[in-house]
């Protein structure tokens, strides 16, 4: 084992510089499909834990909390060395979790590989959280390939007939491909799955088995021999005849891009800086000699180093002692070390070269999704976008008082891990409050807080956070500053949801793009042309608008108008929840002569409490977040799967039967699912499958809109009735 | 009744007599300094005037001024300001405000920088344009104020930021950081006006290395043309350079 790992850094050390022999990859699907069982599987194939353990180690589980779960959390870095045809290649394989809740660690993941392997399970099919990560996958052109697991379990638990078999395997891959064609039409011909080309393998991960078109050439093992092998039991010795690790990792090495063809075609989706620029061409080109362009996808806490970040280098070479810019957070660092990941160990090395993912200690300020670079101005990469956003928050305190600042330290550090956790301080209550994309991914933080930091914790139950928003054009509203030589005319309507869209999925950016391109998207997605010329600043759903003209010194204002209307969307008037889908409209204003008398305390206010005071005109209500709950349950708990459901003011979308299993898909309100979990699983007798994934907001129901904001109130200590618009203005 | 009495420019033996009188009467006295820099304390003034005092934060004044706008529905409240209560133009609301409820308010007034400029200098009022205020945050309005003015042939006052006090040399690197061609200029650095007056004429970039010592102080950039008085009070009192005989 020893040699085996040193032989394995040298080679590895070797490797590095020649891109086209890299193969960066992940490996994504929906949860339980198996993705850690195969990851581990290839990993023992490739020499780094012995294959005898690797069935049941799940070696890249590497937390002890994931373990104990049974999922995967937190994204590992692994390389491993594949021979195939004669020639070796280095794989550098990055785990991505497989919970909906950790959405935001697998989007991160996706920008430092160049292809992933998606895994399905041949008894589920593809399930909706298949169809996220593929997606996801397909967003950042990333490409994938196929590895439909568990065949074992059709043969010997479903007893299906060859016919059947197939009829299910076709299913799964036509469903794959017209999600590939919807999201990628111009890249279908070249990267749809195709049996025949050996872009789908067929397998047991746990047994340590696959077949594909290519290798069934060269073993002669199709699955027709299969149900031969399977029937005798004589698993083991399939797995040594047509080993997983060598048909999946043939299929990538055959299909996926190496780091020189995929940053060619990657970097302009991921980068808009100038693709003519010195630095624009070495990304393209993935020159070990050009400046340094890194990005930083995640930070791991190793005990020993401290902070780790771990990104993938697009151009130039890491080294010890270079200063870097982290660019998005206008800071200098330099670079203690540098080094891979072989599972949890670290190695460091001399040097990293472009198409690596490279292990870097010294960068403190950088955060995950951070861009660094050897050059000053270098444009950032896209900031990642995250395709949930929080929606579950709850209450965490020590146990005993001395430790607070302890805890804000590490909930600092938490957030800077990941950043779809906020952290935010209650003024009023004093309360650290943390917010996350579902009750798992908070308690999953929590434990950490306890174990990894051994302290002793209390917290909330969770609570969701509802939106505020707004369902009609409000007046015409003034807001005049506290010394009333500034006043504000605001009005704020419904902003489309098509509108937010565009800012959300990143098809338009205000600072970045221009202008006129902006404009023309905005009005196509319901804008009128004024409001989408003077659209000046977008918040978190919330969009404003500028249809003044002419007006003098409105331009020096801007900047605290724009900041008294974050202040107005972040905590809105009805209960201090965020706001979402407002438009705010700046339809007039009139400005001191003078800049002292239209500082921060007199425009920011008067913004402020005039979009207040407007929302409240504008008939406001609540949103609150929706899961859609897929769940597949045998006909005889039917009634009492779907009795737990609308009891949580769920409805049923659809159910199906097959065999006498059923599938029912529904949706409901986050605030209701707290505990589904435990509810369900009494009301089935454990027997039912299920998962859930956020669909977005939806308004809360007029009947409960009150008794909602009052509860919101009462738990912020705020006065219970909402105010009027009149207590607003001054 | 709302009285608003004027301070003066230094400190409290700069109030006029009849604004002496009116406050001694008053049944309540407030004062506010957020708007200027003086020199008694609440104390001192009080001690004048025999009477409690009391201070007024810019809050107490704004956003909650009903307060006392309430308070002097049926008391005579007189509020004491430095300069003359009007020229800081933020106390016109608060007059608007008092008359919009009911309440009747007048003015005593007192000397401001605004007048006292032209004693200081020279420079006479007719020949001032738009005044500005050099604030520690960046802007351009102060710049294009000047250039605004010079294009008219008017002299530009540049009061300078209280919070905390600027100097003139912090003042004209502000200026300089918006447009470096201010350097060129020729303007009058004031000190201290109401006291010791410290006033000096020269370029920008000189007056920019001058210790004008402790504030207050302002700033008046020079109109391109200079009338022969204005010249000659400069030379006398304001050590202008002899450059400046050109500009007449």
């Amino acid at each position: 084992m020893a040699t085996r790992f040193k032989k394995m850094v040298d080679k590895l050390k070797e490797f590095m510089y020649q891109p086209e022999r890299i193969r960066n990859m992940g490996i994504v699907a929906h949860i339980d499909h198996g993705k850690t069982t195969l990851s581990d599987n290839l990993l023992a194939g490739a020499g780094i834990i012995s294959e005898e353990l690797a069935g049941q180690q799940l070696y890249l589980d590497y937390d002890e909390m994931e373990k104990a779960r049974g999922i995967t959390i937190y994204a590992a870095n692994v390389s491993m060395i594949h021979e195939y045809k004669g020639q070796e290649y280095l794989i550098n394989l990055i785990d991505t979790p497989g919970h909906v809740d950790f959405g935001g660690e697998v989007t991160r993941a996706m920008r430092a590989v160049d292809g992933v392997i998606l895994v399905v399970d041949a008894v589920e099919g593809v399930m909706p959280q298949t169809e996220t990560v593929l997606r996801q996958a397909l967003k950042e052109n990333v490409k994938p390939v196929l590895f439909i697991n568990k065949i074992d379990r059709l043969i010997n638990e479903l007893e299906l007939t060859p016919q059947q078999m197939q009829e299910r395997l076709t299913k799964v891959i036509m469903d794959v491909n017209k999600l590939i064609k919807a999201m990628k039409p111009e890249k279908f011909n070249e990267w749809h799955v195709d049996v025949a080309k050996g872009s789908v393998a067929f397998g047991s991960a746990l047994y340590k088995w696959a077949i594909s078109v290519p290798s069934q050439k060269e073993t002669g093992i199709g699955f027709k021999e299969i149900y031969e092998y399977l029937k005798q039991e004589k698993e083991k010795e399939l797995a040594k005849k047509t080993p997983l690790h060598r048909v999946v990792l043939d299929m990538v090495v055959r299909h996926l891009p190496n780091p020189i063809q995929a940053q060619k075609e990657r970097i302009k989706v991921i980068w808009r800086g100038d693709l003519e620029s010195k630095i624009g061409k070495a990304m393209i080109a993935c020159d070990p000699k050009g400046p340094i362009a890194l990005m930083i996808t995640k930070i791991v806490v190793d005990p020993l180093a401290g902070e780790v970040a771990v990104g993938r280098l697009y151009s130039g070479t890491l080294r010890p002692g270079q200063e870097l810019y982290i660019v998005d957070r206008k800071a200098k660092n330099r670079v203690q070390t540098v080094g891979v990941f072989i599972g949890p160990h670290r190695l460091e090395v001399d040097e990293i070269p472009a198409g690596n993912v490279a292990a870097v200690v010294g960068l403190r300020d950088v955060i995950s999704g951070s861009s660094c670079s050897d050059v000053e101005d270098f444009t950032p990469f896209e900031s990642i976008r995250h395709y949930s956003e929080p929606v579950v928050t709850m209450a965490i305190e020590t146990k005993n008082p001395k430790d607070l600042p302890k805890l804000v330290e590490v909930l600092k550090k938490l957030a800077k891990e990941d950043p779809t956790m906020q952290v935010v301080l209650n003024e009023e209550t004093g309360e650290h409050l943390i917010s996350g994309m579902g009750e798992l991914h908070l308690e999953v933080k929590v434990e950490r807080v306890k174990r990894d930091y051994k302290l002793e914790v209390i917290t909330s139950p969770p609570i969701v956070v509802f939106r505020e928003t707004v369902t009609k054009t409000s007046p015409v509203v003034e807001g005049k500053s506290p010394n009333k030589h500034n006043r504000f005319y605001i009005v704020v309507e419904p902003l489309p949801f098509e509108v937010i869209r565009l800012f959300k999925e990143g098809e338009i950016d205000l600072k970045k793009m221009d202008k006129s391109f902006v404009r023309r998207k905005l009005v196509e997605a319901g804008l009128t042309g004024d409001e989408a010329g003077g659209a000046v600043e977008y918040c978190e759903g919330n969009l404003f608008c500028d249809v003044t003209k002419g007006i003098q010194y409105l331009n020096e204002a801007m900047e605290l108008i724009l900041e008294g209307f974050r202040e107005a969307v972040r905590t809105g008037p009805l209960a201090k929840e965020p706001c979402m889908g407002v438009k705010v409209k700046l339809v007039d204003c009139k400005l001191h002569e003078d800049g002292v008398h239209r500082g921060p305390a007199q425009v920011i206010p008067a913004v402020r409490s005039a979009i207040h005071a407007a929302i409240l005109q504008a008939n406001p209500t609540l949103l609150e977040p929706y899961q859609k709950i897929y769940l597949m349950v045998p006909q005889d708990y039917m009634g009492s799967a779907t009795r737990e459901i609308q009891g949580r003011r769920g409805q049923i979308l659809e159910v199906n039967v097959e065999g006498d299993m059923v599938t029912i898909h529904a949706k409901a309100p986050v605030k209701e699912t707290f505990g589904f979990a435990g509810a369900i699983r009494s009301a089935t007798s454990g027997r039912a499958i299920w998962s859930t994934e956020f669909v977005g907001f939806e308004e809360v129901p007029q009947s409960l809109v009150e008794e909602f904001v009052m509860e919101v109130r009462k738990r912020k200590g705020l006065k219970l009735e909402i105010p009027r618009p009149e207590d607003l203005l001054i | 009744m709302l009285i608003f009495i004027g301070l003066g420019l230094w400190d409290i033996k700069d109030i006029s007599l009849r604004g002496l009188e009116v406050a001694k009467r008053a049944e309540k006295v407030y004062v506010e300094f957020y708007t200027s820099l003086f020199f008694s304390s609440v104390d001192e003034i009080s001690k004048i005037l025999g009477k409690e005092v009391e201070v007024l934060k810019r809050s107490d004044l704004e956003e909650n001024c009903r307060v006392i706008l309430e308070e002097a529905k049926n008391k005579d409240v007189a509020i004491l300001v430095p300069g003359d209560p009007m020229v800081a133009t933020t106390h016109t609301a608060l007059r608007v405000e008092a008359k919009k409820i009911g309440v009747e308010s007048k003015i005593i007034h007192s000397s401001s920088i605004i007048s006292a400029i032209c004693g200081i200098t020279g420079l006479q009022s007719y020949k001032f344009g738009k005044s500005a205020t050099v604030s520690w945050t960046k802007s351009r309005a102060p710049v294009d104020v000047i250039f605004a003015n010079r294009s008219i042939n008017a002299h530009t006052l540049l009061l300078l930021d209280l919070h905390p006090a600027m100097k003139i040399s912090d003042a004209i690197e502000k200026l300089q950081e918006v447009d470096e061609n201010l350097s060129k200029m020729y303007a009058v650095g004031v000190a201290r006006v109401g006291y010791d007056n410290l006033v000096l004429c020269n370029k920008m970039e000189e007056l920019k290395k001058y210790d004008f010592g402790s504030p207050p102080h302002c700033l008046v950039v020079l109109s391109p043309k200079l009338h022969v008085v204005e010249c000659e009070y400069l030379r006398i009192f304001a050590n202008a350079p002899d450059e400046i005989e050109r500009f007449v």
